[in-house]
């Protein structure tokens, strides 16, 4: 593999193109029309074409308009398709984009005869072709593209930072925003034309289609990683370009393993950004899926060794010993045991118990050591507040005071402990009699 | 035919403003023939209210009476048919930041990523002005209406991470912040804890203290009489306005919520759907 000026340029366009994609498909994402994205990327189409014929060229400026007019177009009827029809919006979305996008498609077909444009780049993009059509800025030689894409990134860099807080508020209340003089529906317009000339500015890095994946994917992986606005959008920024520079590696080095020519370095980009989004799916610090699983194991873990220590002080109480031991059958087969057919489930527990010095294993039963008949206690003696607590309301059935009892006391600190038995003011028993454990 | 429906209107109508001759300046919110209709089918219907201000007015009636969307109406968030809305004897528009807005708690989503501290901070938008971020002395400003609401040591917790009393107290605290003269909120005590309803008392007394007028949609007709010193009662027309203790009997109570249709309701259901 040889890295050129050319690859250079392409992982620029790249960049420009999913750092302004990201920019306003955050505000999608936040405002939940993730949709419009779709939409407008799809209805900018015949904006695009008709660009073409009347100026017969490629023109940025002119391409910008049509996609702006586009834009605001799009919005306009898909909201006024859904409240004539009552239609839901996401319907009058369909309608809207598909007849727009088969009316673009009929037009570019009819350009392409006259004007140097193929409909599959439209639809694609054509990213390895943006270093060949240059303008000279300031005496360099810039790629046509980079230089609109810039220009849209200034645009959308230059809208986010000044109405920081009318796009926060507008997308957050609307209808608050509107009653402090903020026209949420202005706002609304403003991002559709800013969504409708960023897809314009990047089809020919990523086309049209793919473009949904620049505008939604950042935005949605964000979502995952963080709950602050600034932080969002930075977060989404740097996922595109992170996937752009990605992407265009991957395009360049991967098929090439296995024996392939290069590949499209869009398709690699969409891909490299679907591959972070489900890595934040998978491992975001607190609401990842591992995270998560995580989270419920341990608590599965915490409540199984609290159950087998609280089985172990029921013994040591019914052998009046400080230290209580119980055979793997028994835990297994004394009166309620959350164990009784749980073989691997309490072999798993047991070991852990051992491992953390709460019980030992000697003479085929296990033995709790100082420290797990303190703990065992602690539960014991929350289960049995807890079921005075409920006795004295006076609402609970006995048969269904051990239930509630045995998942509160899970749950149960030394401090809620403590507010507890001074409800009861020293009552050293619980409803059957049976003594409540001292706090250690 | 409206004509002839408002006249067969006024026979049943009870108004605030009867016997009560006031300058308009005088009059905290002025509604005139508010129609507000979703298709062909009236919502709300020649609304006529005249409401003194320093009053904290309840908003109540049966499921659909249009309640809120009263609120939004006046509030220029729905379009009327047909109506105009004074505030202190100007329109709305022009007083515009004179007003306050508590939306239901529902009606945004939760999970956005802003803080307790920014959401109430939202308040201030209007005094900060288009284009400026908010400055400390502004997110100053409202920390201490977050303290006010006894929220002071949740001001950077992400909203989601907020009971529902405490949201609610945060809406508050959103609306105190722009020192409005009248307020409108939507069911504050909706799904609140007893120590945030004392909390939401105590704001509607320091506000009618304070010369404001509040308007508050509500569902609990168990505490209009604590509550409220004016009540609107609704049920698509104005059944019957004024202070509480003249207008909060069984009669209007059961006119307000009583089961059967009357012809009226009959006849503006059958405009609803009849096409034409």
């Amino acid at each position: 593999m040889m890295w050129t000026a050319l690859d250079t340029w392409i992982v620029v366009a790249a960049v420009l193109a999913g750092a302004t994609c990201a920019l306003v498909g955050s505000f999608l994402v936040l405002k939940k029309v993730s949709m419009m994205g779709d939409a407008i990327s799809h209805a900018v189409l015949p904006g695009i074409a008709v660009a073409f014929i009347i100026t017969g060229s490629r023109s940025g400026p002119a391409m910008l308009v049509g996609a702006a007019v586009v834009g605001v177009l799009t919005a306009v009827l898909v909201h006024v398709i859904h409240y004539y029809s009552r239609l839901e919006e996401g319907a009058s979305m369909g309608v809207v984009f598909t007849v727009l996008f088969a009316i673009g498609l009929i037009l570019i077909e009819q350009a392409a005869r006259h004007v140097d444009i193929h409909p599959e780049h439209v639809l694609f993009g054509a990213v390895e072709l943006v270093p060949l059509h240059v303008v000279s800025v300031f005496g360099f030689d810039i790629p046509r593209g980079v230089v609109l894409l810039a220009i849209v990134l200034l645009i959308n860099l230059s809208v986010v930072t000044l109405l920081f807080k009318e796009l926060r508020l507008a997308t957050f209340d609307p209808e608050l925003a509107t009653t402090l003089g903020i026209n949420a529906t202005v706002i609304h317009y403003l991002l559709m034309v800013l969504v409708a000339m960023t897809t314009v500015a990047a089809f020919e890095v990523v086309g049209s289609i793919l473009v949904i994946a620049m505008l939604i994917v950042p935005g949605a992986t964000a979502w995952l990683l963080t709950r602050r606005l600034l932080p969002f959008l930075i977060v989404s920024v740097a996922v595109s370009i992170l996937a752009a520079i990605l992407g265009h590696i991957a395009a360049i080095t991967v098929p090439p393993l296995f024996g392939y020519v290069d590949t499209s370095t869009a398709g690699s980009m969409a891909t490299v950004l679907g591959i972070l989004f489900f890595g934040a799916l998978l491992f975001a610090p607190e609401q990842g899926v591992v995270a998560r699983a995580t989270d419920a194991l341990r608590l599965r873990l915490s409540i199984g060794s609290q159950d087998a220590l609280g089985l172990l002080a029921r013994a040591a109480e019914n052998t009046e010993s400080r230290d209580g031991s119980l055979s793997a059958a028994e835990f297994r087969g004394v009166h309620r045991s959350p164990f009784a057919g749980h073989r691997l489930k309490l072999a798993a527990i047991l070991a852990l118990l051992r491992v953390k010095g709460s019980i030992v294993f000697r003479g085929g039963r296990y033995h709790t050591t100082r420290r797990g008949s303190e703990q065992g206690r602690e539960i014991l003696r929350s289960h049995r507040l807890w079921e005075q607590f409920f006795f004295d309301d006076g609402n609970v059935d006995m048969s269904e005071l051990h239930p509630a009892a045995d998942v509160l006391e899970h749950y149960t600190n030394s401090d809620l402990r403590e507010d507890l038995s001074e409800r009861f003011a020293g009552k050293r028993t619980d409803p059957q009699g049976r003594p409540i454990p001292e706090e250690d | 035919m409206k004509n002839a429906i408002s006249s067969m209107q006024n026979t049943t109508h009870e108004s605030a403003s009867s016997g009560m001759s006031v300058s308009p300046e005088s009059v905290a919110l002025h509604v005139r023939d508010l129609t507000v209709a979703y298709y062909r089918k009236p919502v709300l219907w020649d609304v006529d209210l005249d409401v003194p201000p320093s009053v904290v007015a309840g908003i109540v009636g049966p499921n659909g009476a249009g309640k809120s969307t009263l609120i939004k109406a006046i509030l220029d968030l729905v379009p009327h048919a047909s109506g105009s809305v004074e505030i202190f004897g100007k329109s709305y528009r022009r007083q515009r930041r004179l007003v306050g807005y508590v939306p239901q708690r529902e009606s945004v989503d939760w999970e956005y990523p802003i803080t307790a501290l920014e959401l109430v901070a939202m308040g201030l938008y209007r005094k900060i002005g288009w284009f400026r971020p908010v400055s400390s002395a502004y997110r100053n400003q409202a920390l201490t209406a977050l303290a006010d609401v006894g929220m002071a040591d949740l001001a950077h917790r992400q909203i989601s991470r907020l009971s529902g009393g405490q949201q609610q107290r945060i809406f508050l605290a959103r609306a105190l912040v722009q020192d409005a003269d009248v307020y409108f909120m939507d069911e504050p005590f909706a799904g609140v804890d007893a120590s945030t309803e004392k909390a939401i008392i105590g704001i509607l007394q320091r506000l009618r203290a304070a010369g404001k007028t509040v308007f508050v949609v509500h569902h609990d007709l168990e505490t209009v009489r604590e509550y409220f010193d004016y009540l609107i009662m609704l049920n698509m027309r104005i059944v019957a306005a004024g202070p509480v203790a003249e207008v909060f009997n069984s009669e209007n109570l059961k006119r307000t919520y009583g089961g059967r249709l009357t012809l009226l309701d009959r006849a503006v259901d059958a405009m609803g759907r009849t096409p034409g």
